[in-house]
């Protein structure tokens, strides 16, 4: 790419409300949104927010919506966009603006504290240690990718469209709540809240969440399918309910 | 935040092909295979037997288990075999995690597409009535898994053909035994690959390796669910176009190749 210009329509403002203000810059060979977002934060609204850390897609701070889709600003490539038109860069909707492009995501820690904690079983040594096999952390293992960049509570229409905040946990702290409940050392049962206050029923398996995910974590097909599995074993499957009251003990 | 209304977003791309491409896609699925299984005539053809009758409980052709029309089938009500058994894959179908997300989508717009404005704006998802009877899948999951072995032995019998002197069977091999064997292979890895199937088989397990057989399933089921949206499609595709071969042919339009 030689040398050429672009424009960005960057959405400025607050909670009080805002508008999107084009600017042009000048773009080169490699370039990605952030460093488009940086070059006019230097050379042009030196009061522009946003929220970045390592350009890398690894700390999950840049998140916004690059032309209506949520994207990483550090991983998207200008030479991927079409610059003939302007490139919207917008603060992720499902989320209160604080200013310019960046959003208050505070509400997502609030609702990882309430996922009940990893409770390990008795230990198998006596210092302590436990046994495990690589084959059966394989699948906890692609969840713990997560850099809680939150593209997909922000795409997640349950959240984004009818801000269920309350009564749905979302995309992310369902790859969290999986990675504790697959676990093979862990003990502890979350499959109630996850029924009733957590609203895995809620999610409609529209896999947006998985579209948008920078890290390519199967969000739809390898955790929620098989928690919302779960749920059916333990409630709507009357043969497995049968079953159980035969052998009420069963694998942790 | 200001609710968008329907179709509503900053996307550019043409967001809108896929949910319409799925709709075109599943509406020409069901209108075909409605109109084919009301017609109750011509699903058969020397061995071949169309997947849309099968298994044919009661009718009139030599593939029937139980004679002719039952007695007791209301003599107002419309009969054909198909009738008798499609509530099974249809729901099997109806009720499949993929099909799910993909008709929400493309019938309900919800949402029409990712990031895209919604028409309305209460939602229940699936955890209560009518939606929460998703839940079923399981059920038809063990009804299709049955259907699959009748089908497979569609395909078996389907190499015999009576010769029209002598009155015996002859092994061969003709395209509409192709085409069944091929609707058979695309049909299983679609099952096969079904959600509730790889937890069934060992994803409920935290613990796999205790179960080395459950492991080795698990993997197995793993494969075809990786691609489960494109052995849904696939199969679609070929369960119409086998019943559309057997029709064809009955009608005498088309003409079935005995390759031997
Ligand atoms: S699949 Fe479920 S969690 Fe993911 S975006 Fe769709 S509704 Fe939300
Ligand atoms: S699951 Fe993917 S999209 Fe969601 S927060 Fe983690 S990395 Fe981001
Ligand atoms: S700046 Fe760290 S993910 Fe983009
Ligand atoms: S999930 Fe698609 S067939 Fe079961």
């Amino acid at each position: 790419m030689v040398q050429q210009q672009a424009t960005f329509s960057i959405w400025r403002g607050d909670s009080a409300g805002g508008k999107t203000v084009d600017y042009t810059a000048e773009v080169s060979e490699g370039m990605v949104v952030l460093d488009a977002v940086h070059q006019i934060q230097a050379t042009q609204a030196n009061d522009l927010a946003c929220r970045w850390n390592c350009k890398a897609g690894k700390c999950g701070s840049c998140s916004a919506e690059i032309n209506g889709m949520p994207r990483l600003m550090c991983m998207t490539r200008l030479n991927d966009l079409d610059l003939t038109q302007p490139v919207t860069v917008e603060p992720m909707r499902a989320f209160p603006p604080v200013r310019d492009l960046v959003t208050d995501v505070s509400w997502n820690f609030r609702v990882k504290k309430k996922i009940k904690k990893f409770k390990p079983r008795k230990p198998d040594n006596p210092d302590g240690s436990w046994h495990m096999l690589q084959g059966d952390i394989d699948r906890v293992q692609e969840f713990r990718k997560c850099i809680e960049c939150f593209l997909c509570q922000d795409v997640c229409h349950v959240l984004r469209e009818h801000q269920m905040y309350e009564e749905f946990i979302g995309p992310r702290y369902f790859v969290y709540t999986a990675a504790l409940e697959m676990h093979p050392l862990d003990t502890e049962d979350r499959l109630p809240e996850l029924k009733q206050s957590q609203g895995a029923g809620l999610c409609n398996i529209t896999k947006c969440c998985t579209k948008v995910c920078p890290e390519n974590i199967h969000i739809t097909d390898n955790a929620i399918i098989p928690l919302k599995e779960r749920i059916v074993d333990r409630y709507y499957d009357p043969l497995k309910k049968l079953f159980r009251m035969f052998r009420p003990k069963s694998e942790g | 935040m200001i609710r968008r209304s329907l179709g509503q977003t900053s996307r550019r791309d043409v967001w809108w092909v896929w949910p319409v491409l799925v709709f075109l896609g599943l509406s020409t699925f069901i209108v075909y295979s409605t109109w084919a299984a009301f017609q109750g005539r011509d699903y058969h053809f020397g061995p071949y037997l169309s997947p849309f009758y099968s298994p044919e409980l009661w009718g009139d052709s030599p593939h029937s288990w139980f004679g002719p029309k039952p007695g007791w089938w209301p003599a107002w009500a419309p009969f054909s075999p198909a009738l008798l058994i499609l509530w099974a894959p249809g729901g099997f179908r109806l009720t499949c995690y993929y099909y799910r997300g993909a008709y929400y989508k493309a019938f309900w717009a919800d949402p029409p597409s990712c990031a895209v404005g919604e028409p309305r704006k209460s939602y229940w998802g699936e955890s209560s009535l009518p939606l929460i009877l998703q839940n079923v899948h399981r059920y038809f999951f063990y009804l299709a898994a049955i259907f699959l072995v009748l089908l497979a032995h569609d395909v078996w019998k389907a190499m015999w053909f009576t010769d029209p002197g002598s009155g015996k069977a002859h092994f061969g091999i003709g395209v509409g035994t192709i085409v069944l064997a091929v609707n058979v292979c695309l049909l299983g890895s679609y099952s096969l690959g079904c959600h509730s199937l790889r937890h069934l088989i060992g994803g409920s397990r935290d613990q796999l390796s205790k179960a080395p057989l459950c492991a080795k399933a698990y993997q197995c089921v793993g494969c075809f669910n990786r691609r489960h949206m494109m052995w849904a499609w696939f199969s679609l595709f070929s369960v119409g176009f086998a019943d559309l071969y057997v029709r064809l042919c009955s009608k005498g339009i088309w003409h079935d190749w005995r390759i031997f």
